[in-house]
């Protein structure tokens, strides 16, 4: 049971409340987790549902101040999910190597990108290659779905 | 030596000309096509146009035998990719970036990138140098300004004319390397007299600059 409640009381710092930020937040939020979303623009913020628990910070999170207005150095989880690579490689990156967040994990667009950032703990999540692989899939097995 | 620089505007195409005149190879990459074609023109050197934070683009300007990448884009984090892709995977030795946010000098550094000039830093420290203190022609911090290069100019009003050098009450930590005179450097000794209009070169800790300028000026901050 304590595990259950620790669990609960992880701490999740969502960059990005693009589609995916959005949608992460949405989903998150039902599971009952605390969390704090960064956009730049605070229309962003229409996209998260009604129930939506968390909180929301309009700022640039390319900026120290703001990662540090959000408490990164007491989170358990960040999430980036902004629309440009770069911002998110260096957002992981602050996040991981300046204040050791456990856990990490960012899209990335570009997959040639990935090769530099495996062997920083950094979790990445690639579209294109998500897409690549299903489309495969579906073709190789005729549409049947396979488990990895 | 060869070198790589990404980014555009006036930075890069002064830039170029300064290296290209001690004859260094220039590479440029610039994600605006028309002005590839024009710093081609005018340098006569290879551009590339693309997005140099995608690693084909640095490798087709062959950032596997450069020597130094610059990455002056106006966006830091491109700056910060460009670096650490030419490091990490075509091993260049030394980066260079140039950082909007303060901030980001010292995040910068811990990740990996070999020197980091902060533009907005050296502008407003040289503004606030200038304000505070006129008779300073010059002052360069070098080594991320554990060190200070000062020129000061020797006014009427100095109590330091016709000294010798050795006869100074020059704080610790602190030393004349060369006097201009007339326009002409003279390295000094402890018997060279210092005259009107002399301008002195000072090397010295920037815990002493205070100290350094009152004794020379005579004048508290």
């Amino acid at each position: 049971m304590t595990m259950l409640n620790k669990k609960k009381d992880e701490y999740i710092i969502i960059v990005g409340c693009g589609r995916l930020g959005g949608s992460i937040a949405n989903l998150l939020s039902k599971e009952g987790k605390s969390i704090v979303v960064i956009d730049k623009n605070e229309s962003a913020f229409t996209k998260l549902s009604d129930d939506f628990s968390g909180f929301t910070l309009e700022a640039n999170a390319i900026e120290l101040d703001t990662l540090l207005r959000a408490k990164i150095d007491k989170a358990d989880v960040v999430v980036v999910a902004t629309d440009d690579d770069n911002t998110n490689i260096m957002i992981a990156q602050i996040a991981k190597i300046i204040y050791k967040v456990p856990r990490v994990i960012t899209r990335l667009y570009e997959p040639a990108r990935e090769e530099v950032y495996k062997n920083l703990n950094i979790d990445t999540i690639c579209p294109t290659n998500l897409s690549a692989l299903e489309f495969k899939n579906i073709i190789i097995n005729n549409g049947e779905k396979v488990e990895k | 030596m060869k070198i790589i620089i990404v980014g555009g505007g006036n930075n890069v195409y002064f830039l170029t000309k300064i290296f290209i005149s001690k004859g260094y190879n220039v590479t440029i990459i610039n994600s605006d096509k028309e002005e590839c074609v024009k710093l081609a023109r005018i340098y006569n050197i290879v551009t590339v146009n693309g997005d140099a934070t995608k690693p084909y683009i640095l490798e087709d300007a062959g950032v596997a035998y450069t020597d130094l990448v610059i990455a002056l884009t106006s966006k830091d984090q491109s700056n910060l990719v460009i670096c650490q892709l030419a490091e990490k995977i075509f091993k260049v030795s030394r980066t260079f970036a140039v950082v909007n946010d303060p901030n980001n000098v010292d995040i910068f550094k811990e990740l990996g990138v070999d020197t980091v000039i902060s533009t907005t830093d050296i502008i407003s420290s040289l503004i606030e140098q200038r304000i505070s203190i006129e008779d300073i022609i010059n002052l360069i911090p070098m080594e991320e300004g554990k060190v200070i290069n000062l020129e000061v100019e020797i006014l009427e009003d100095s109590p330091v004319i016709n000294n010798k050098l050795k006869d100074l009450s020059m704080p610790e930590d602190s030393t004349i390397g060369c006097i201009i005179r007339n326009d002409k450097p003279v390295i000094p000794n402890g018997d060279t007299i210092i005259l009107l209009n002399d301008k002195l070169i000072i090397l010295c800790l920037p815990k002493v600059q205070s100290n350094v300028l009152k004794s020379i000026t005579g004048r508290i901050e």
